[in-house]
């Protein structure tokens, strides 16, 4: 039966290209044929009676996609975006860190009253608590700002004309513009951003799009850049200006990031990716008047706490291991001492230290927790700290030898370094190959350390350090 | 042998398309439009999922499902990509065609944008060549009106000979008409009867020769003559996706 039907098919075949040698033009005949009923139906039914004096759409996209201030407004906005989040989180950063801890104060008290064993303690309070604590107050209040202002850019209609800006810098680098979208994507999820590169017709353009998406900072790892760009590169200016200091360094690195991804994309298409790129049209849609409040809500429900849950999910097991590996020990030293030591050498040429690099690693499963098991590792040198404010939370990483250099490696190593989990599987799947995986791990890990030991040997030989 | 036919189709469903038919009874309403028409919007306001919906064109690249109730009536939502059209000359234009043409929606909903209503037109045409069934969803009137555009809905069903109906995805307006419209046909109550293009002499001869041709080969339940245009168009992918469909166990089974 099967062959019966391949040689109908076959036959089929045969008859339509014998007709179309004749004449070639059906298929356009056909189309340019439901094109000219489409306007006959069109011009029938449709009265345009437009009375409004200004075309408001036109005139904003003359401002937002022009030549000269389309990416000024570009920068702002995303300026405008971290500062609004930088400057709210800041007090109810605190005000949960004050409560969160201080309860774990009373939460001792009760383990001490029901006199239970110090292990117990150390893994459920220490390590768990500790942990989540952690997470929430730093991780939350940036967050429950930053969504839902980006949610109100994207359902404004703002990201389209951001991909239409970027076009050209994509086109020079050889891939396509329609990177410009899954890479905006991108910094909503990567494995998202991977997904919807599904959108790119080009095997080739597909692959670049998939292997750089990981360059620009996803919601897991914008609370980790918010929050060290809030407690430490703030700070070192002074107080009036500290939120826009930190605003403008999280700018920066979002714009590395871009940067990054224009450069691996031009290369990757110079060497192992070789071809030209493919034009398309990009249609920018018209601008919608947000739905404020639905915008809120969702982007709290479905991202914020969606981002969050992950994050305690992982944090919570991290936590209990980091306290674990950090109380036992071997010799005289702590597991957790041991592997850090031994990171050590090679995380210092990179301007880190081996409890970040540490961090760094057991982040894989999501990068969201990368700072609270820093930060347990830290604690559990024994160096005790009284968790009066957030600003307690620099004094620790400064008692651990963080300059402002460091601060920004960690940033700098948390934007390129590998993908996460998550993302790697989702590589492997849209990919189809283990080979592409690997490649994309392996090359956003060097590039990660080369970068940061670019910085720090810079940073080093100025006496910065 | 037709409850066989009929399970085989859920599982050509399924395989093909990742679409889980949990029973029979259930309708499959295919929705389909231009990128940025609503299409997610209308299809989280139906099921009270929360696809996740951007102002931005080609947010949806893969088909997305849900099911909601009307009447008593059990219905399984597939949001397909957005396109232009469905001639095949992307990932996205031949996942929607794939859905429409193999996949069999007892209903297919086009989600138009009414602001440009030619260019969405394209679409309507395109798909009320593949199937009778279609309901034409006339949607941002809200944006349409603000812009003084005035649309003879009336007009636009004679010519059309389906069923249109105004909606505002966003705000929920219209839906309730839409759903009731849908429930109707599905009822056999009214009966689409779509305007169907008509080419020149000599491709309409062609067709008639490759139609013949091919109607013993193909499921009655697929449109020969729309699948024969597409061959003379010199579209390569529909064959691969004929031969692909021909092929799966799920239709051998049918054939037996």
């Amino acid at each position: 039966m099967e062959n019966c039907t391949e040689k109908s098919i076959n036959d089929i075949e045969k008859i339509i290209s014998e007709k179309l040698e004749q004449n070639a033009s059906f298929g356009d005949k056909i189309v340019s044929k439901i094109y000219e009923k489409a306007e006959q139906i069109a011009n029938d039914v449709v009265k345009i009676n437009d009375t409004r004096k200004i075309n408001w759409d036109k005139k904003l996209d003359d401002i937002l996609t022009s030549r000269i201030t389309g990416y000024p407004i570009m920068l702002l906005m995303l300026c405008l975006i971290f500062w609004i989040t930088i400057q709210g989180a800041n007090y109810p950063s605190a005000l949960l860190a004050n409560l969160l801890f201080g309860l774990e104060e009373k939460i001792s008290s009760l383990f001490v009253f029901l006199n239970s064993p110090e292990w117990l303690h150390g893994i459920l309070v220490l390590g768990i608590y500790r942990t989540l604590a952690w997470v929430v107050s730093v991780m939350l209040p940036p967050m429950a700002i930053f969504f839902p202002l980006f949610t109100l850019l994207e359902d404004l209609g703002y990201l389209p004309r951001v991909a239409f800006n970027l076009d050209n810098m994509f086109r020079k680098s050889g891939t396509h513009g329609k990177q410009a979208l899954t890479m905006s994507m991108g910094f909503g999820c990567n494995a998202a951003g991977i997904i919807a590169c599904r959108i790119i017709d080009s095997p080739r353009e597909r692959l670049i799009a998939i292997i750089t998406n990981n360059f620009v900072p996803c919601n897991g790892r914008f609370p980790t850049l918010i929050a060290i760009a809030m407690i430490f590169i703030g700070v070192f200016i002074s107080k009036e200006y500290s939120s826009l200091a930190a605003s403008l360094a999280v700018v920066l690195i979002v714009l590395i990031g871009i940067y990054f991804t224009l450069l691996i994309s031009k290369l990757l298409s110079k060497t192992v990716l070789k071809g030209i790129p493919s034009s398309f049209t990009l249609e920018l849609p018209p601008y919608r008047k947000p739905q404020i409040g639905k915008v809120i809500v969702r982007s709290i429900f479905d991202r914020t706490l969606f981002v969050l849950g992950r994050a305690i999910l992982i944090a919570a097991p991290a936590g209990a291991i980091t306290w674990i590996v950090a109380n036992t020990t071997i010799g005289d030293v702590s597991i957790l001492n041991h592997v850090a030591g031994f990171l050590n050498p090679f995380a210092k040429l990179m301007g880190l230290d081996g409890f970040i690099l540490m961090a760094f690693i057991l982040g894989l499963p999501a990068n969201e927790i990368v700072l609270p098991i820093l930060i347990m590792s830290y604690l559990s040198k024994g160096a005790m700290l009284e968790f009066e404010s957030i600003d307690s939370l620099r004094q620790l990483l400064v008692n651990n030898g963080w300059t402002w250099v460091t601060g920004l490696n960690v940033m700098l190593f948390s934007l390129l370094h590998f993908p996460c989990g998550t993302t790697l599987l989702t590589i492997k799947k849209e990919t189809n190959s283990i080979k592409w995986t690997v490649f994309t791990f392996v090359l956003t890990t060097s590039i990660a350390v080369l970068v940061t030991f670019a910085v720090n040997t810079i940073a080093t030989l100025l006496g910065w350090v | 042998m037709g409850l066989t036919g009929q399970s085989s189709g859920i599982s050509l469903l399924n395989n093909k398309f990742n679409i889980t038919k949990k029973s029979d009874e259930q309708i499959v309403i295919a929705l389909a439009g231009n990128p940025n028409t609503g299409k997610s919007t209308l299809f989280n306001h139906l099921t009270g999922l929360n696809q996740h919906t951007g102002n931005w064109p080609g947010k949806t690249v893969c088909n997305a499902q849900g099911t909601f109730k009307y009447k008593d009536k059990d219905y399984l939502l597939v949001d397909l990509p957005g396109t232009y059209s469905i001639l095949a000359n992307s990932v996205e234009e031949e996942i929607a065609r794939d859905f429409i043409c193999f996949g069999n929606p007892d209903i297919t909903i086009v989600i138009t944008d009414s602001t440009c209503l030619e260019r969405n037109l394209n679409l309507v045409l395109q798909i009320t060549e593949i199937t009778d069934n279609v309901v034409l969803c006339l949607n941002l009137m809200d944006e349409a009106k603000r812009k003084g555009i005035d649309i003879d809905i009336k007009k636009l069903e004679k010519s059309l000979g389906i069923p249109v109906i105004p909606t505002v995805a966003r705000d929920g307006k219209g839906v309730n008409d839409l759903l009731f419209t849908i429930h109707n046909i599905v009822e056999g109550i009214s009966k689409p009867t779509p305007y169907k293009m008509t080419y020149d002499d000599s491709i309409e001869a062609l067709v008639k020769e490759i139609e013949d041709n091919l109607s013993g080969l193909l499921d009655e339940s697929l449109n020969s003559r729309w699948i024969t245009l597409r061959l003379i168009d010199g579209d390569k992918s529909i064959l691969k996706s004929i031969k692909e469909i021909l092929n799966s166990p799920s239709y051998e089974e049918r054939e037996v």
